[in-house]
């Protein structure tokens, strides 16, 4: 391949990197998407019904969505440094927990925020027709609010796996694994073939999320509201 | 059935405390319709609002059926008192046959007996079952989907009903034929309704009682007829309008006035003439247009049943009235 000129040489060489490698690159995959699973899977265990729960007092809500904006300025990299010394007291310094844990920070913030502006927006007269009718503040999130609000909440979801996806790529500085690894070795050992394959499987990787995302916010959308969500 | 005792709502404003509501009392017969009147900020909504206990009184009490209500768990209080509202606040992830069947299945009963419930109601109101029953509210016009809005206050057959303005985002066509409808199904159904209204042709259409607000205080509890008649003061005949008695008309049938035909008497052919439950509109008008004092009342065969004459209409509107 020798003969050929740089770019086209540089995508045959990545290819057949690719070709040689796929059992490695699905295993990192596979870590990838276990560390974002478990990461969003907890973030809307806590985030959707911190972002219900402010709904009750506006005070309340401009400091918890305040304090998730200045959380969310804070380099990943930056709160891997914080958390190293911490989880280094129980054994797990580095690895998949630091970066579950990190994960989970920034995926809180998009999850809160629009499952408090979903609720919010839910339109008054049904929230007065609901309670007027004998509803329980259960009833009406069960039966009500939470259904017209549940495709903007699966739209913070999907923001908040797509921030994960990259923060979980450098999350292999800190030893967690992930398609993020073959950016840190492509950069490391100068080997732009692991630096693309790295890349590549990234964006796919997210591209694919995002659509499956999609999808069931589609399913989600309850059949007569106007919110059926368009294509990204 | 429905009686309010010096019922009190006090709001804290900056300008210290303001009572929306002040000391309002009265009692409304069951299976009677009474209309709150007023102008907007008058706490006639407000008063509505404290029956199903969407606002806490401040004082006074307030008893349905002769309970009081302050007992009451007021989410349980709700399932017994249907409410519709101006905003119909259908909920748009239910169909049409979910949301008539929400406070049903508040109560527990069976999807299958839910959806009968709902089946029997939109034939109640003229729209059919099978078209309309797994719409979807985004799916209906204005006038179906307030429609809608007062089956679901009527799903589990309570036995009162508060409706806030509830066909005041109509047209005023679409607002005539619900009214009219609303009228007919309540002749059968009988329930004790308690309507919010700014509007006094509304008021004096569907009410049994008007009870008139102003500034949180209640000003004159009567019958329409009463009311046009009879103003308590300066601040309802303004509200009632000059031409109150000319709305009076539309209270009194032929039949109250009607001198019946005696042996012989025989209708002049082509003449205009009237039915027994024509309203005095029809027979004023006629009146006008034809230069007429007297006019003929025809039974649904066409023969002659009476006479309603000038001095009768006269006579009934200057008399004290009935109730």
């Amino acid at each position: 391949m020798k003969h050929l000129p740089a770019a086209p040489r540089i995508l045959m060489e990545t290819l057949t990197f690719i070709l040689h490698n796929l059992p490695a690159i699905g295993e990192r995959a596979l870590e990838h998407i276990s560390i974002v699973g478990v990461a969003v899977g907890v973030a809307i265990l806590t985030g959707v019904p911190l972002g219900i729960a402010i709904t009750q007092s506006q005070r309340v809500a401009d400091t918890v969505l305040y304090l998730g904006s200045i959380v969310m300025t804070i380099p990943s990299i930056a709160l891997f440094g914080v958390l190293i010394p911490i989880l280094s007291k129980i054994g797990q310094g580095i690895g998949w927990l630091p970066a579950v844990i990190a994960a989970m920070v920034y995926a809180q913030l998009p999850i809160i925020r629009n499952t408090y502006t979903a609720i919010r927006n839910v339109d008054p007269a049904l929230r007065s027709a609901a309670i007027g009718m004998g509803m329980s503040v259960l009833q009406r999130l069960a039966r009500v609010e939470i259904p017209i609000a549940l495709p903007v909440i699966v739209a913070g979801i999907r923001i908040a796996v797509v921030i994960n996806i990259g923060v979980t790529a450098i999350a292999a500085y800190i030893g967690a694994g992930g398609l993020g690894t073959f950016i840190s070795r492509g950069i490391s050992q100068t080997d732009i073939r692991q630096l693309i394959t790295g890349a590549l499987a990234l964006g796919l990787l997210a591209i694919a999320c995002d659509y499956a995302l999609l999808w069931v916010q589609r399913r989600l959308t309850p059949k007569g509201t106007p919110l059926r969500p368009s294509p990204p | 059935m429905i009686r309010l005792d010096a019922l009190t709502k006090v709001y804290a404003t900056l300008q210290g405390p303001v009572a929306a509501v002040d000391c309002v009392s009265f009692e409304v017969a069951e299976g009677e319709t009474c209309v709150l009147l007023g102008p907007s900020g008058c706490g006639k909504t407000t008063t509505l609002r404290m029956i199903n206990r969407l606002v806490a009184p401040t004082s006074g009490r307030i008893f349905i059926a002769g309970r009081d209500t302050g007992a009451a768990d007021p989410v349980l209080l709700r399932r017994t008192i249907g409410y519709v509202i101006q905003q119909i606040g259908l909920f748009p992830n239910m169909t049409v046959a979910e949301n008539i069947g929400v406070v049903p299945r508040l109560l527990g009963w069976s999807v299958g007996k839910r959806r009968r419930r709902a089946e029997e109601l939109l034939g109640m109101l003229a729209l059919e079952p099978a078209q309309f029953l797994d719409r979807y509210p985004n799916e209906l016009s204005g006038g179906q989907a307030q429609r809608i809005g007062v089956a679901r206050a009527l799903a589990a057959d309570p036995p009162v009903l508060l409706m806030d303005e509830p066909f005041g985002a109509l047209d005023p066509v679409n607002r005539e034929v619900i009214q009219d409808e609303f009228l007919r199904m309540q002749r059968t159904l009988r329930k004790t309704v308690l309507f919010v209204s700014h509007d006094i042709d509304e008021a004096v259409k569907m009410a049994d009682r008007i009870a008139i607000f102003r500034a949180g205080r209640l000003v004159q509890f009567a019958a329409p007829d009463t009311m046009l008649a009879h103003p308590a003061d300066e601040f309802v005949a303004g509200f009632v309008g000059s031409d109150r008695t000319l709305k009076r008309l539309r209270l009194i049938r032929v039949r109250e006035i009607m001198a019946p035909a005696a042996a012989g008497d025989a209708r002049v052919a082509g003449a205009p003439a009237v039915a027994p439950d024509d309203d005095l509109r029809r027979v004023a008008t006629l009146f006008l247009e034809h230069g007429l004092d007297v006019l003929a009342c025809v039974g649904v065969d066409g023969s002659l049943v009476g006479h309603v004459t000038r001095a009768a209409v006269a006579a009934r509107l200057a008399a004290k009235p009935l109730r």
